[in-house]
């Protein structure tokens, strides 16, 4: 794992309340695990029907049954549930989940996400994404500042198709922590050694920046 | 329905009478209960041009990716088919239809159909792209998408226990679609690892009561495909 992406993980943990239920999405997001010590109290949610799963102990002998959304096998920790398909998207829709963290393609300033569909490129289907987007009070979204061609993916309008509209509250990058606020996008954190002026030509969405109150991550 | 005392059978009958041109709903997220003892003998069996409702394509060699690689799946009703390459192939050359719902639409309309409602309402999805295909209603001042139950004319689930009338009891994350399925279909097919003498298993533990379940088959955990599956999803 790069040191950019350590750095990313270790500030979004900074988003988790002890006490609190976590959804973690595909891919980064699943990295968060090593950041939430057992002392927190925190039950990771997995849509296909557990409350408090837990990586497998390395070298444990997985139980074929149990799985993460993911796919990776996985452990239960004290506390912890199972349940079917429609109860684990009854959780979701009631708002019992606290937090979510995922990944995105596009993400613009009015907080919309798109996550799902590169039409033409890349359509697997949706999974339980478009529900945890619509349904969780605090979505984190988790991606690099720029795709692989440098583009921009922190936007003023999406273009992809939608997963949810106006469902993102914060944005963690390599380069930015940015909250989702009425008045545009607003940013809280910029990563240790870059410049306003840099962040500004990394982003197509309009940022507000306060400098003086700018923290460092 | 079969009657109490004839559910517990064999795997070819069970699966014998699945017609060509069925419908059937698939328990399992990923590998975790997927019943692919039943499906491996639907696949030996031949039917074809089957209608599929699973949350996913399992992968291209297992599971209901067997029957998608054989051609013998027309349409699957799913929520992601990304670990399956087959799948989204077959898809993009216009040789499998497969309709996307999100995963807990998908699940609560296999849920309405097992609880014998039309469909429901719902506010997910709304001005997004899957709005297109949906009739609203405006109730109480709000926006909803009218969503229809699904059914199904046979499932095929996975259970880790069972009786001999069909009384199921699931594991872990194996549970996932199952109990819903079961209560979703005109006939249900239940493979197990172990099928008990009525009495054996704790009434309240049951997750699926034998009235909905039409087929019993006891299955081999050393020898099937959850035995070995050293990955999954």
């Amino acid at each position: 794992m790069s040191s950019d992406q350590e750095r990313m993980l270790a500030r979004a943990a900074r988003e988790v309340v002890p006490g609190q239920i976590v959804n973690l999405g595909i891919g980064l997001p699943t990295r968060l695990f090593d950041y939430l010590t057992p002392e927190m109290e925190v039950l990771v949610h997995s849509e296909n029907g557990v409350l408090g799963c837990q990586p497998l102990a390395p070298g444990g002998e997985p139980d074929l049954e149990m799985i993460d959304s993911g796919g990776a096998y996985i452990d239960t920790r004290p506390g912890a549930s199972v349940f079917d398909s429609a109860l684990s998207f009854a959780m979701i829709r009631r708002r019992r989940v606290d937090v979510t963290f995922m990944g995105a393609f596009e993400v613009d300033q009015q907080g919309n996400l798109a996550n799902w569909k590169i039409p033409g490129k890349f359509s697997p289907g949706i999974g339980g994404a478009m529900e945890l987007a619509q349904k969780v009070d605090k979505l984190v979204v988790l991606c690099s500042h720029n795709d692989k061609h440098g583009n921009p993916k922190i936007l003023k309008h999406c273009r992809l198709p939608l997963t949810a509209p106006r469902c993102v509250s914060r944005i963690i990058t390599e380069k930015a922590v940015m909250q989702v606020t009425d008045a545009g996008l607003e940013v809280m954190d910029i990563a240790e050694g870059l410049d306003v002026a840099t962040l500004r030509a990394a982003t197509e969405a309009e940022l507000i920046i306060d400098e003086p109150r700018l923290g460092r991550f | 329905m079969t009657l109490l005392n004839r559910k517990h059978t064999t795997l070819e009958t069970a699966i014998a009478g699945i017609p060509d041109g069925a419908s059937i709903m698939v328990g399992g997220f990923g590998s975790p209960g997927t019943p692919f003892a039943l499906l491996d003998e639907l696949l030996a069996q031949g039917q074809k041009h089957l209608t599929l409702i699973k949350n996913d394509a399992n992968e291209p060699d297992i599971g209901i990716g067997r029957l998608i690689r054989a051609g013998r799946v027309d349409r699957l009703i799913t929520s992601h088919i990304g670990l399956n390459r087959v799948a989204i192939e077959e898809m993009n050359r216009g040789r499998l239809a497969v309709e996307i719902h999100p995963q807990g639409l998908l699940a609560e309309k296999i849920r309405c159909a097992g609880a014998g409602h039309y469909g429901f309402l719902t506010d997910i999805g709304l001005d997004t792209e899957i709005a297109a295909a949906r009739r609203e209603i405006e109730c109480d001042g709000q926006r909803w998408a009218i969503e229809p139950a699904i059914h199904a004319d046979f499932a095929l689930v996975h259970a880790d226990l069972a009786d001999a009338y069909g009384n199921l009891v699931y594991r872990g994350t194996a549970i996932n679609f199952n109990p819903l399925m079961a209560m979703a279909a005109d006939r249900v097919i239940a493979q197990a690892f172990r099928v008990e003498a009525p009495g054996h298993l704790a009434p309240e533990t049951i997750q699926t009561p034998c009235a909905f379940v039409s087929q019993v088959v006891r299955v081999d955990e050393t020898t099937s495909e959850q035995g070995r599956r050293t990955h999954v999803v």
